[in-house]
């Protein structure tokens, strides 16, 4: 069992006056995760080490945080994968820290809503399932496999300069109700996404796309969503 | 602090989110969840969610999806509610496509479905195609869906909050207390009706597909309430758990056409079940399986088997199940596309929980009285659909539909239901359990008495059971309880403390332990997902009735036998019990 080193930031605001790190030194097996470890830590050494996990396998998103200057998923990140000592662990960055590696995801969840995430269309459903081609399904590219982790949004620098802006996962909400031929409601969606705060705050610098710990492309489903945008009202 | 709302549901996944939906357009709703909505464990769903919509199997229909479904059960399910689900269950899983869930579709356009376990055509004359899907993350996109739905409506969601205690009198559900885990502080809420979709009870095993959160939290605030749990030695071990991590990997896996072999690369299932083969419900895959491993024919003699879909092709793979393959690399280290993946049977679904009938109202004894203004749907509850072993793709079925339901009939009964007078000393029991976890300064460790339950239920309470293994089990799970009293816990914050949050847990896991292990000992018999080795029949003349496990005083569960399983459906005549082969 190799033994590593863990640098994790710590806060807590009701006795701390500011942050610091932890270094932790701890026998893992090699097979085990971020999350592994981190557990391992809290349920032996420091019992007030405190995160969010849940399924330990990469459908909860609950489990996002900074590894090494990166963001992803503690639970499906191998330690083997970090050569070096030690590995670096950070809270979400973009977001009020609320205890140790634990964000307030509120501000997150807030810019889900304004996007209306739910399917706008007023026509009387049919009897049974309305028909959809696979063609057309494949529209939505790998959008609809969002776990809403918050890994993209926390990554972007445009949403760490404004705080208003509604971020990739947002937008990637909106390219999936947009881009759903079963879905009318671009026309109550453009208000929000026409502005400096939507479509238009994206830069294209892609970090959103490397935090994504399922492999979806939040900037070019912004880009198929501006295009859209632009064709709609021209 | 006190928060008034006509109905309280304790669950954000596919029940509670569901209630939700249908409660939050004509009514005001909190909903409670432990985690954020979108992070319940319904998400983890992979393969399906069962409904004769014949779309491929063009000559499906309800008859044979009730029958799959008694079958399966192994008889002890409630006919009456089984045929209920599998006729509703077409328009349950339509509205959810109205609503915008994004199903993989056929080539004209439909949702699709594929093959599962035990879901037979004709009588179990050939597999059925009835697994309506969405790749492998079909719980992912229905739980979106439904937390998508509950945004349009407005509903109140409070995050993040753990339940501690039901406020239960005279027979009458008024509300619950919780702790913000964000913020510190009890908070009552305080409703008209009281709705649980909790989830399961899977983190008492070592091996298990379930998420941290999984603790079983809603049976034993009910079970401490003076209610009785139902069934609870019901457990379903899923056959294709990720070797050491018990990580899921969805039976549409072998639905697409994945094989099970051991060390020999023999397909052993020929000598189980030459029908269905790798198809025959999981008690039975699961079972057959640890006999491989138990007799020395796991891979290299080891506690696993070796579950193959190379043969199905990179591409069918990635687009019929990409999260799998990724699983695959990420907690095992092995290409699916290349290699086979190493699996061993894991702890998965709790058949058993908080009696309730097929209007989501609990019942509270042997007469299926119900209570007043009390309700439970999903993987909590027994309602029960699902009677000895559950069917692949009729839990998502299950929590939807039953969701459905409960919410349908709290509206109905809310005209009758006013705000019950709030007892004054409705926090205590919640306030006690805080305060003496706060105070907790002994020399245990809440993480290590964990892992020992965890071993230990695997051991002497998993895939096979005999006496002697289960009367170990009651002593170890009394010692493992008196350790609990001396726990320490480092964290004194009120802010996020999540240490509390684990210690909270480990006693209700601790708690409804010894009623899977009681209930399991006085059963003797085999059925379903529960085998013992020293009475290997079912014996329907003694135990073809449900188990009620009350809570007594002293921590001691006591067990009877006498709620008989309702064996017609409500048009059905219902299916005769007969021996279950696939």
């Amino acid at each position: 069992m190799p033994v590593r080193k863990f640098k994790i930031f710590r806060y807590n605001p009701e006795t701390d006056k500011k942050p610091h790190y932890d270094n932790y030194e701890i026998d893992c097996e090699s097979s085990w995760t971020i999350l592994d470890s981190l557990n391992e830590i809290k349920w032996l050494h420091d019992g007030s080490l405190t995160y969010r996990r849940s399924c330990r396998h990469g459908i909860c998103g609950s489990c996002a945080m900074q590894i090494n200057g990166l963001n992803g998923l503690a639970c499906e990140l191998q330690i083997s994968r970090y050569r070096k000592d030690p590995v670096v662990v950070d809270p979400l960055p973009g977001f009020v820290v609320l205890k140790d590696l634990a964000v307030n995801m509120e501000p997150f969840y807030s810019s889900l809503r304004r996007i209306k995430p739910w399917l706008i269309n007023d026509d009387p459903p049919p009897a049974r399932e309305r028909i959809q081609s696979p063609e057309e399904f494949a529209l939505m590219d790998n959008s609809i496999g969002c776990i809403l982790c918050a890994a993209c949004t926390s990554s972007c620098p445009s949403f760490w300069n404004d705080k208003d802006y509604l971020g990739p996962a947002a937008l990637l909400k909106a390219f999936r109700y947009s881009f759903d031929t079963r879905d009318q409601g671009l026309a109550h969606r453009i208000d929000m996404l026409d502005n400096k705060h939507g479509l238009w705050r994206c830069h294209k610098i892609t970090n959103c796309f490397h935090a994504c710990p399922k492999k979806l492309n939040p900037t070019e489903a912004i880009s198929k969503l501006q295009k859209k945008v632009v064709s709609e009202k021209w | 602090m006190i928060h008034r709302h006509d109905v309280i549901i304790v669950g954000a996944g596919l029940a509670g989110a569901r209630a939700a939906v249908e409660i939050g357009q004509v009514a005001d709703v909190a909903v409670l969840s432990k985690v954020y909505p979108s992070r319940s464990h319904s998400g983890a769903a992979q393969g399906g969610i069962a409904a004769t919509l014949a779309n491929s199997s063009k000559t499906d229909r309800w008859e044979f999806h009730m029958f799959d479904t008694v079958k399966g059960s192994d008889y002890l399910g409630d006919q009456d509610a089984i045929e209920l689900m599998v006729r509703e269950a077409p328009e349950t899983v339509i509205e959810m496509e109205h609503w915008g869930c994004p199903f993989s579709r056929t080539e004209e356009g439909k949702i699709a479905q594929r093959k599962f376990g035990g879901h037979t055509l004709d009588f179990g004359k050939e597999p059925a195609l009835r697994a309506c899907y969405s790749a492998d993350f079909t719980g992912h996109v229905l739980l979106h869906t439904l937390f998508e739905q509950c945004l349009k409506h407005q509903v109140n969601f409070y995050s993040e909050f753990q339940a501690l205690s039901l406020i239960f009198r005279d027979n009458r559900a008024i509300g619950i207390v919780a702790w913000d885990t964000v913020n510190g502080g009890l908070h009552t809420f305080y409703g008209r009706a009281v709705m649980f979709g909790t989830g399961g009870y899977g983190r008492a095993f070592k091996i298990t597909s379930n998420a941290h959160a999984n603790t079983g939290d809603g049976l034993v605030l009910v079970s401490r309430a003076g209610l009785p749990l139902q069934d609870m030695e019901f457990v379903q071990f899923h056959p294709t758990g990720l070797w050491k991590s018990g990580i899921l990997v969805t039976e549409g896996a072998r639905g697409e056409g994945g094989h099970l072999k051991n060390r020999d690369g023999r397909r052993f299932m020929e000598d189980y079940a030459p029908t269905l083969m790798e198809l025959a419900p999981r008690d039975m895959v699961s079972r057959s399986m640890q006999t491989e491993i138990d007799e020395g024919r796991g891979i290299d003699g080891k506690d696993y088997i070796y579950l193959d879909v190379s043969h199905i092709g990179a591409a069918k793979l990635h687009e019929r199940l990409p999260q799998i393959t990724e699983l695959a690399m990420n907690f095992a280290g092995v290409d699916p596309t290349k290699e086979p993946i190493p699996i061993q049977p894991t702890a998965h679904y709790s058949m058993g929980g908080i009696p309730a009938n097929a209007n989501c109202r609990v019942a509270y004894d042997e007469n299926r009285h119900e209570t007043i203004g009390f309700y439970a749907a999903g993987e909590c509850s027994c309602i029960s659909v699902h009677g000895a072993n559950r069917l692949g793709t009729n839990s998502l079925l299950e929590a939807l539909l039953f969701g459905r339901r409960a919410g349908k009939q709290i509206i109905e009964d809310l005209p009758h239901l006013d705000f019950a007078p709030l007892p004054d000393d409705h926090e205590e029991a919640a306030r006690e359990e805080v305060e003496r976890l706060f105070k907790a300064d002994g020399t245990e460790r809440v993480g290590a008495i964990r892992a020992e339950l965890q071993e230990s239920m695997m051991q002497d309470c998993g895939v096979f059971r005999t006496r002697q293994q289960l009367e170990k089990q009651r002593t170890r799970l009394k010692e493992l309880a008196e350790r609990y009293t001396k726990i320490k816990i480092d964290d004194k914050n009120q802010r996020f403390n999540t240490e509390l949050i684990e210690a909270i847990e480990l006693g209700h896991l601790l708690e409804f332990s010894g009623a899977i292990v009681e209930g399991a000992r006085q059963r003797e018999e085999s059925r379903g997902g529960h085998y013992r080795k020293d009475f290997p029949k079912r014996d329907d003349k003694k135990f073809l009735k449900h188990t009620l496990a009350w809570r007594q005083e002293d921590g001691e569960w006591k067990i009877s036998f006498n709620k008989p399983v309702i064996l017609k459906g409500i048009t059905h005549p219902g299916f005769e019990p007969m021996e279950r082969k696939y």
